[in-house]
């Protein structure tokens, strides 16, 4: 049986989590540090705001001499705004001035090329570890140990919270209703959400995050313009959270926990997961597995979208599903105890 | 002309998918080359495997068990074959599979330089994120912003016909190196130069300072004339090269290839390109390729191939489709009731999980509807770079997941039918196996090979369809037709403009079809007037007359267009 990729729902595991900046920049963590999960581990500047500044034209000159002369500055100077750049001589002196603070990157033929400095760019921890390993000029690598809840849509920001789950069950909504001012600066447990002034009111509270099993994906805008993180663990549309990560976060409330919210690539692995800090050493968790009898699966696609349950037979052959469509299935046992054929295809290991 | 002539040799073609690996095996059996079986697996390209290695084994392992054919020792491809048969003589490589490639494009004048250089770089599977032209009213630092922002693995730069421009040429490549020098290097995207050879020496002096560039041959020679393919051939040398240092095994199997590997896009081109020689020349030869990441659309018309790949996917780009009006879209191809929210949802959660597959016959209408906009949105893309490639082929070559798995042949003749929306004369063929690139690829290292596998019976006729084209009002009578069947027997019918009509034809069975055009009528617009009696021979679907006008009128009302809809899928037997 082929190896397959997991999502990981685990009580207790050893975390290790590279952050890096996309740019060379500052890294402000040393080896051994402790940081909580909306701590600066590095920034930088983008680099992605430039001028080019043609002394040539502003300053009427002519000649390769003559702009030797004017220019007073040279590729790699740091410059403030209203530095002179270059000036002509003569009478009537005139000059050019850098309009920003910044670089100069290059000068070419009689053009000066700055990059200014703009708002530099930040990666967060995204989980309370420690540091250890630092990547000069790019980030660092940080472990804790703790529940690890992967999920598969995030909104790309990061924050660390207390966690409260006002659902008393899985199948709950959060909505406009749900939400009060009793969980101000909380990480909220839901079911699921399908309003989306949802996310206003959790802007407004404020709240320093939000772990959905799924969400209608007309509130994917919604979701992306608040500042706190949002991580959908299960997928798209109004169905309960998994009973396995519902029961893994709901027994952690209280605690602090940290989101990082990023989107999932598929290439590079990065996913928006939950962690939770315990005081306990875990073992890491394996990245791969098979889909055997035993395994714990999440169903990924409709009917059975978002349940879970276990692998009790495996294929040998393909079977024809209700629409037609021939594929090879697992008979899987529902949390309802019901016995389902789903294609391979269609189902995530959980561990 | 037999194998017996030339050495036989097998050759094992692997296509590395976003989602799936498939191990194809051609070999020759009673003197001719024939394609042998398939076997597939997961793709392993993507985290955590990160190495296409163990898709690869798993692929070629499930060949071996489907053939009862050694083909693997010891985990190890066995290569070249031994006289005990087992193992293959040559191995080669298509690939869709590996992370968005990023390409900005650049040249002199929007509607022509710039058109050539996005012509050839819709040729490979990638998203433009940038362009950049003479005509940008932007000032040129805010033209670098935008080039930083848009993150490029690839700059192609073209412009000036020879002997033409050169001082806009080179004002071009100068901001071009400006953007290379504010990026650490690692981040320097290569640069493709496609323009005024005379100053390719000079750009490539200019820019190799900062980054890797690449010549090819001018896109356009001259104002009225473009040639992509030299272009073509380094571009998708460049991106094999991409894929070699960002995919994980990829360089150790392009080690052991016979040829070097290339995107599915231009080894379907290539077949496609080879079989309009052979075809109406006033016709085109549509190949057709559905995949995860986008759809490939190869149009070959007397040797000239037309070639575009859009960013709309059954997968991991469905999301794509999740705008307001495709989504209406999407719905209005629905036979069944379906909530716009659902469909929504169903396209998002087919994003993160690219390979789940449809379950439930609602699920399955979703995606058949997706494939039919997916297909539409393909060729209208394809008619908007190439306006002049008309609406009629011949014939029509079609795979992908959503056609090949389709529970019934009438199924997926009906989603190309309805997304493709051909006019004339037009025999449809299922590549099943997805082969066409695979004999693309092998063509470079035997030539026969893919002429005898043409001939074989490894791809599937679904069947001849009749797109009459007229002005007639909907239900009017618009063509009587007389089948005239082999033992001499014979079938009449009326057809009447919005009808679908499948003819009873066998597969397999072959008959004279009569055409009597009512009401102005035209048969085929590009093909031959007044030949309005030919032979047909029957194929999976039999041949079907598809007179509901182009584009097809769906009726408004949601109901009605259900109704309608699944009266189309009972006609083509469900």
């Amino acid at each position: 049986m082929q190896q397959v990729p997991v999502t990981h729902t685990l009580a207790l595991t050893n975390i290790r989590r590279a952050r890096m900046l996309p740019v060379r920049g500052q890294v402000h963590v040393r080896q051994h540090q402790k940081v909580g999960a909306a701590d600066v581990i590095a920034s930088g500047n983008p680099g992605n705001e430039h001028l080019l500044l043609d002394v040539r034209r502003v300053l009427n000159i002519r000649t390769a001499e003559q702009l030797e002369d004017a220019l007073q500055c040279k590729a790699g100077d740091r410059v403030k705004k209203d530095d002179i750049l270059a000036e002509s001589g003569g009478m009537f002196r005139r000059v050019v001035r850098s309009p920003v603070n910044g670089q100069v990157i290059a000068i070419i033929a009689g053009q000066i090329f700055i990059e200014a400095q703009s708002q530099s760019i930040e990666v967060f921890a995204g989980v309370a570890g420690t540091v250890i390993d630092v990547i000069p000029e790019r980030g660092a690598i940080l472990e804790t140990d703790g529940a690890l809840v992967q999920g598969v849509w995030g909104n790309g920001k990061a924050n660390q919270g207390m966690l409260l789950s006002p659902a008393q069950s899985p199948e709950e909504a959060v909505g406009r209703q749900t939400l009060d001012m009793s969980m101000r600066g909380a990480v909220v447990l839901a079911g699921w959400c399908e309003d989306p002034e949802t996310f206003k009111i959790g802007a407004e509270l404020p709240l320093r995050g939000l772990i959905l099993g799924s969400m209608t994906a007309d509130l994917i805008p919604a979701a992306q313009s608040v500042d706190y993180p949002v991580i959908v663990l299960d997928g798209f549309g109004a169905f309960p959270m998994n009973n396995q990560a519902y029961k893994t976060l709901v027994s952690n409330e209280k605690r602090d926990v940290c989101l990082n919210a990023s989107p999932w690539d598929a290439f590079t692995g990065d996913r928006p997961e939950v962690v939770i800090p315990l005081p306990a050493d875990g073992e890491p968790a394996a990245e791969v597995s098979e889909i055997k009898t035993g395994k714990i699966v999440r169903v990924v696609n409709m009917p059975f979208l978002g349940k879970i349950g276990v692998v009790v037979e495996t294929p040998v052959a393909p079977v024809t599903l209700p629409n037609g469509l021939r594929a090879l299935a697992a008979i899987v046992r529902l949390e309802n105890s019901e016995l389902v054929s789903i294609p391979l295809a269609n189902l995530d290991v959980l561990e | 002309m037999t194998t017996s002539i030339v050495e036989a040799e097998s050759i094992l073609a692997i296509d590395l998918g976003s989602v799936h690996t498939r191990a194809l095996l051609f070999d020759v059996v009673e003197g001719q080359y024939r394609f042998i079986g398939s076997g597939s697996a997961a793709s392993t390209t993507n985290a955590p495997f990160r190495d296409i290695g163990e898709g690869f084994h798993q692929a070629v392992l499930d060949l071996q068990e489907k053939l009862g054919r050694t083909l693997v020792e010891n985990g190890v491809l066995i290569l070249p074959s031994r006289e005990d048969n087992a193992g293959i003589d040559k191995l080669v490589v298509t690939y869709t599979a590996g992370p968005e490639l990023r390409i900005v494009t650049a040249g002199l004048l929007a509607d022509v330089s710039l058109q050539s250089v996005q012509r050839l770089a819709t040729t490979v599977c990638g998203q433009i994120a940038e362009s950049i032209s003479l005509g940008d009213h932007r000032r040129p630092e805010a033209q670098i912003d935008a080039i930083l922002r848009a993150e490029p693995n690839l700059i192609i730069l073209g412009g000036g016909t020879e002997q033409g421009a050169s001082r806009s040429v080179f004002k071009l490549a100068e901001l071009l190196m400006m953007v290379c020098r504010v990026l650490p290097q690692e981040r320097r995207p290569h640069i493709l130069y496609a323009g005024n050879q005379a100053l390719a020496r000079r750009i490539q002096d200019v820019l190799s300072k900062w980054t890797i560039v690449h010549v090819a041959p001018n896109l356009r020679p001259g104002i009225d004339s473009e040639d992509l393919s030299p272009a073509q051939e380094t571009l998708a040398s460049l991106v094999t090269g991409f894929r070699n240092s960002q995919i994980g095994g990829m360089q150790s199997l392009t080690s052991q290839c016979s040829a070097a590997p290339l995107p599915v896009s231009h080894a379907m081109g290539r077949m496609v390109k080879f079989l309009s020689q052979s075809y109406d020349p006033t016709k085109g030869v549509l190949g057709i390729d559905i995949g995860s990441k986008g759809v490939i659309v190869a149009v070959g018309k007397a040797g000239k191939l037309s070639l575009k790949v859009s960013p709309y996917g059954m997968g991991s780009s469905a999301n794509r489709l999740a705008e307001t009006s495709l989504i209406d879209e999407v719905n209005r191809w629905m036979a069944v009731f379906t909530p716009p929210e659902t469909i929504r949802d169903y396209l998002w959660q087919k994003t993160l999980y690219p390979g789940s597959i449809p379950y439930t016959a609602e699920a399955l209408a979703i995606e058949q509807a997706m494939a039919r906009v997916i297909l539409r949105l393909g060729m209208s893309q394809t008619w908007s770079s190439y306006p002049d490639l008309g609406e009629s082929f011949e014939p029509i070559l079609a795979s992908g997941s959503i056609l090949s798995q389709a529970p019934t042949a009438g199924q997926a003749l009906l989603m190309l039918l309805d997304g493709l929306q051909p006019v004339g004369v037009s025999t449809v063929i299922l590549d099943k196996y997805n082969l066409l690139p695979a004999l693309g690829i092998a063509a470079e290292v035997n030539s026969l090979l893919p002429v005898q596998t043409l001939e074989s019976s490894a791809f599937l006729n679904l069947g001849t369809v009749i797109c009459p084209i007229s002005p007639a009002r909907y239900g009017a009578p618009i063509l009587r037709i007389r089948l005239e069947y082999e033992k001499g027997n014979e079938t009449r019918m009326e057809i009447q403009q919005g009808s679908l009509t499948s003819l009873p034809l066998k597969n397999g069975q072959s008959a004279r079809l009569h055409l009597e055009p009512l009401r102005r009528t035209l048969i085929d617009p590009a093909g031959q007037r007044g030949i309005n009696s030919f032979k047909i021979t029957g194929g999976l679907c039999g041949a079907v007359i598809d007179a509901r006008g182009r584009p097809i009128p769906l009726p408004g009302d949601a109901a009605r267009r259900r109704d309608i809809l699944k009266k189309w899928k009972q006609t083509l037997g469900n």
